[in-house]
């Protein structure tokens, strides 16, 4: 019998503010250990929390572009628990007064279909610090520059039904925080954390007793340890044993969930209202003007995409699955004016581009205005598509300009009938075994015979007219 | 001149009868000599003081007026002094020296004010008595075998003996009032959020208060106008204008409406005390107020709702003293829970320890709704009964403790301990401001009156109680050791 996977999220987002939730200090990363931790961050004695109005604003804007109900008074709690890297002995967090309420999130499967998930609810922390346990012999050291940097905790609520959707629902999510600009997202710095809530049960049966699995740091590794997950349960339960609800953790090296130390899990963490910090209270005003502020949010692009520019939906869909991608292609696509020609371009060869130079689309060597320039010369049959790659490839390599490689490497598509002519002529002379064969009705050959002619122009020649051409004297 | 009130010095000062340094010079020298038995102090800052004096003589030379310049005065040992030792009354910050200084501080030095050093106090503020800091009890100066009130024990036991014209003081159950009660001296609360809580060490976020300690209600009135106003450090502090506290003292008290609580002269009340206060009361009004009866319903409340909402707090404040970036640290920790269990057990002392226990079990799952929400509910309660009583008095008057200091050791039981405060917690719980100022003397000792006024009534409590001063002169006698002290150094 078939076993149904009930999986949540639970995602902590850092927030990209400049400075911390509570502190001035700066969030930049990668700072000397320790070097940006203020008396607050130490947690001195007397010291008292001030929250960053932009983090605040941050967690507005995410609830709004979720269409979720924003906690109009909403309320700090101290979440207490002892670690060497939590300076006050508390983290300062949310619990029963969160400031994004009930909202919700459609994600895009790979069949083409698009799935509602539920988010229960997003809150405002701050992070810890770091404690480092290899580098130091006997000891351990600790990094309070992390501690009290903003973290959006975005809850779903259970329902995505397999590892595929949750990486789904975490894609779409970080495109959502990257499209609002409160986040850059990126996993592999910890800027998006995930936690995963797995149970498994037959389908239309009670839900089962969940694991959660912590600290998985990439999209693959979501999938990965969720399917791990999955099947062990399924092995524990059709053995005939019991989940236990636990907290486990995920091995990347041997690929597998493997339960925390009791001593880990095991925290009453004694919430309360956090009594150095007011209420929130946000008004009907700063929320309207937020959500005048906000940008087009991928699905309203996608949607705008497909019917502006007539693309496919999986089109228009990877081309706004990042903010930056949708922005280039824009501009691609308005400078030259063939959006489908530019959703092409930018899709096929400049994907594979920056795929294989392992690079961010805001690094891609390739300007949006050269690309679009590119396009251009194709449309005007300056050069023909072919050759065009070739260009692109100098324009991979650091030239910038289009027109100028064009002319100095006499790439320009030959148009002349007379040159056409001539190459056609030669090619009949030199191949005539093969022109014998076409005359004899093997029309496979003709492929060849333009193959030839385009190589004696070095690729110049337009070859729908050297097609044209050998056709009419081949017949003749 | 010691026992000269702060607007007395100040009038002093401006003349040219003294100077600052002459001043200072003075009460380091009764520090000197009284403090080895009172034990009010736990750091005296000699050197940085003469030279704050000295520079606030210059500051007058050159055109200086304002009416603290020069006045010295000791701080609590609550508030964070930059690069001077702030222990709190713990040997967990025996060795601590802020990089900061708390905004009261700041804004005192501000105001030209001279430090003399930092004051005794019970550990982390908890106590009633000022027996629990590690630094020692400390004596009242009107009999050095008995306490002088706690928290904020040893800035009361400085003003009433002279070793400082003015202190600060802090107060989160009776800490400023209660002492200034014990040592015959005027001890004021304000609303909550109106002075800065930054760079005061929390004892309990949500009743902490910063006031002051001095002779008289228009000392305090001139402490207050330094101190109060919102500081953007503190998300907890009000941004309401400050009214001019001087300027008000001086509304006679005609017309005045003074709140009696019935439940303040219940049984408990010592008979001496009561007497001493309905005294008081008759001369308010004498002058001119009615006195009406109140009930504050749920004032039998305020002592079991305060200890769990303030140990609550307690637990979690605390809880940054585990030995890893500052303060005291266990020898040898065998591993992190070692270093926790060993540092905190050693740095704290036992009522401490208790509140936090307390604390910590009042949040813990499972008892969280029965002791935290429902003591918040009776706090919102207790609030209310206040809210209701203002709406047909000015001022609420009564006893502020039950009875006058009382000998050292002579609590051991916590809960009697805690019962010190019944008069005064319901205060900390509504968030009102409240003062006390001498009333009378039970066999040699003093006693107070509190006077609370609604909220941010700070300039109406400061008048009420300077008006009572205008009748009475209970804030004019001092300690023995005071009085001979000034005949010894005249």
């Amino acid at each position: 019998m078939e076993w149904e996977a009930v999986i949540g999220l639970e995602v902590h987002v850092q927030l990209s503010t400049r400075s911390k939730l509570f502190s001035g200090t700066s969030t930049a990363f990668g700072a000397e250990p320790n070097t940006q931790a203020n008396i607050y961050d130490l947690a001195m004695p007397g010291t008292l929390p001030v929250l960053n109005g932009e983090a605040l604003r941050m967690a507005v804007r995410f609830g709004l572009a979720i269409d979720a109900e924003i906690g109009r008074h909403s309320i700090f709690d101290r979440k207490n628990y002892f670690y060497p890297d939590l300076p006050k002995g508390y983290q300062t967090s949310q619990l029963d007064y969160p400031i994004v309420g009930r909202g919700s999130i459609v994600i895009n499967l790979e069949d083409g279909t698009e799935k509602r998930i539920g988010v229960t609810r997003a809150h405002m922390e701050e992070d810890a610090g770091k404690s480092l346990h290899e580098e130091f012999a006997d000891a351990s050291g600790i990094d309070l520059n992390r501690a009290g940097t903003p973290l959006l905790e975005i809850v779903s609520d259970p329902d995505l039904r397999s590892a595929k959707e949750a990486v789904a629902y975490l894609k779409k999510l970080h495109s959502i925080v990257r499209y609002l600009d409160i986040s850059d997202g990126d996993m592999s710095q910890g800027s998006m954390r995930c936690d995963a809530n797995v149970s498994i049960r037959r389908p239309g049966a009670e839900l089962g007793t969940r694991t959660e699995i912590k600290n998985v740091n990439s999209f693959r590794f979501v999938e990965k340890a969720i399917n791990f997950e999955i099947r062990r349960q399924q092995d524990v339960l059709e053995d005939g044993g019991n989940i236990v609800q636990e907290t486990r953790l995920y091995d990347s090296v041997r690929d597998e969930t493997r339960p925390m130390r009791g001593k880990e899990v095991a925290n009453d963490y004694r919430y309360f209202p956090e009594p150095d910090l007011l209420p929130v209270e946000i008004g009907e005003d700063l929320i309207e003007r937020i959500r005048s502020e906000l940008p087009e949010l991928p699905d309203a692009r996608k949607r705008r995409f497909a019917a502006e520019y007539d693309l496919s939906a999986y089109d228009a869909g990877v081309l706004t699955a990042s903010r930056e991608m949708a922005d280039y292609f824009e501009q691609v696509a308005q400078g030259c004016g063939d959006a489908k020609l530019a959703a092409n371009w930018v899709s096929v060869e400049l994907q594979a581009l920056l795929n294989r130079e392992n690079l961010d689309i805001a690094d891609s060597p390739v300007s949006a205005g050269a690309l679009a320039d590119l396009i251009l010369r194709i449309r005007d049959k300056t050069i023909s598509g072919k050759i065009a790659k070739t260009v692109f490839e100098q324009l991979a390599a650091g030239s910038r300009d289009v027109d100028g490689i064009i002319e100095r490497q006499g790439l320009r598509q030959v148009t002349d009938e007379g040159e056409i002519e001539k190459l056609v002529d030669r090619v009949i002379d030199e191949n005539a075994a093969q022109a014998q064969q076409f005359r004899d009705g093997k029309q496979q050959v003709l492929g060849y015979l333009v193959g030839q002619a385009m190589k004696l122009s070095r690729g110049k020649a337009n070859p729908a007219r050297v097609n044209e051409l050998l056709r009419d004297k081949l017949r003749s | 001149m010691l026992n000269l009130t702060v607007t007395e010095l100040s009038a002093e000062l401006a003349h040219g009868a003294i100077s600052s340094v002459e001043l200072t010079r003075a009460c380091l020298e009764r520090i000197n000599r009284l403090n080895p038995a009172l034990n009010a102090f736990i750091t005296i800052s000699e050197e940085s003081a003469l030279a704050q004096a000295a520079a606030a003589d210059r500051a007058r030379a050159e055109g200086d007026e304002r009416p603290l310049l020069g006045i010295p005065l000791a701080h609590k040992d609550i508030f964070c002094t930059r690069d001077t030792h702030t222990t709190c009354g713990s040997r967990i910050l025996q060795d601590f020296l802020p990089p900061y200084d708390a905004t009261v501080v700041e804004k005192l030095r501000q105001a030209g004010t001279v430090m003399l050093g930092k004051t005794n106090m019970d550990e982390f503020a908890m106590g009633s008595s000022n027996e629990t800091s590690y630094f020692g009890a400390v004596g009242n100066p009107y009999d050095q075998g008995r306490v002088p009130g706690g928290s904020s024990g040893g800035s009361a036991a400085a003003v009433a003996a002279g070793l400082s014209p003015m202190a600060t003081g802090t107060d989160t159950g009776g800490s400023i009032r209660q002492p200034a009660s014990f040592c015959g001296i005027t001890g004021f609360k304000p609303s909550y959020g109106r002075v800065s809580r930054w760079g005061m060490i929390a004892f309990a976020s949500s009743l902490d208060q910063a006031g002051t300690l001095t002779r008289s209600a228009a000392d305090a009135a001139l402490m207050m106008q330094a101190m109060a106003g919102l500081d953007p450090r503190d998300s907890t502090s009000v941004d309401r204008p400050v009214e001019d506290y001087a300027c008000e003292l001086g509304i006679p008290v005609k017309g005045l409406r003074v709140g009696v609580p019935r439940p303040h002269f219940a049984a408990g009340l010592n008979p001496a005390v009561e007497r001493g206060i309905r005294a008081a009361l008759a001369e308010l009004e004498q002058a001119g107020a009615s006195l009406i009866d109140i009930d504050l319903p749920n004032n039998h409340l305020s002592v079991p709702a305060y200890y769990v909402v303030a140990p609550a707090e307690a637990s979690a404040n605390l809880s940054r003293y585990d030995g890893v970036r500052y303060g005291y640290r266990c020898e040898n920790p065998a591993d992190l829970e070692d270093l926790y269990t060993r540092t905190r057990s050693e740095g704290f002392g036992d009522e401490v320890k208790r509140r936090i226990l307390v604390g910590t079990y009042a949040l813990s799952a499972g008892y969280y709704d029965a002791y935290y929400r429902k003591a918040q509910r009776v706090r919102r309660l207790i609030r209310q009964d206040f809210i209701d009583a203002f709406r047909q008095v000015d001022v609420i008057a009564g006893p502020t403790s039950p009875h006058v200091a009382f000998p050292h050791g002579a609590k051991a039981d916590p809960v009697e301990m805690y019962l010190e405060d019944i008069f005064t917690i319901a205060v900390n719980l509504a968030g009102l401001p409240g003062i006390s100022v001498p009333a009378g003397f039970e066999n040699g000792l003093p006693f107070g009156l509190q006077i609370v006024g609604p909220d941010f009534g700070e300039a109406r409590v400061l008048n009420v109680a300077h008006q009572f001063q205008q009748l009475t002169d209970w804030h004019r006698r001092l300690p023995e050791t005071a009085a001979q002290a000034e005949t010894g150094e005249s």
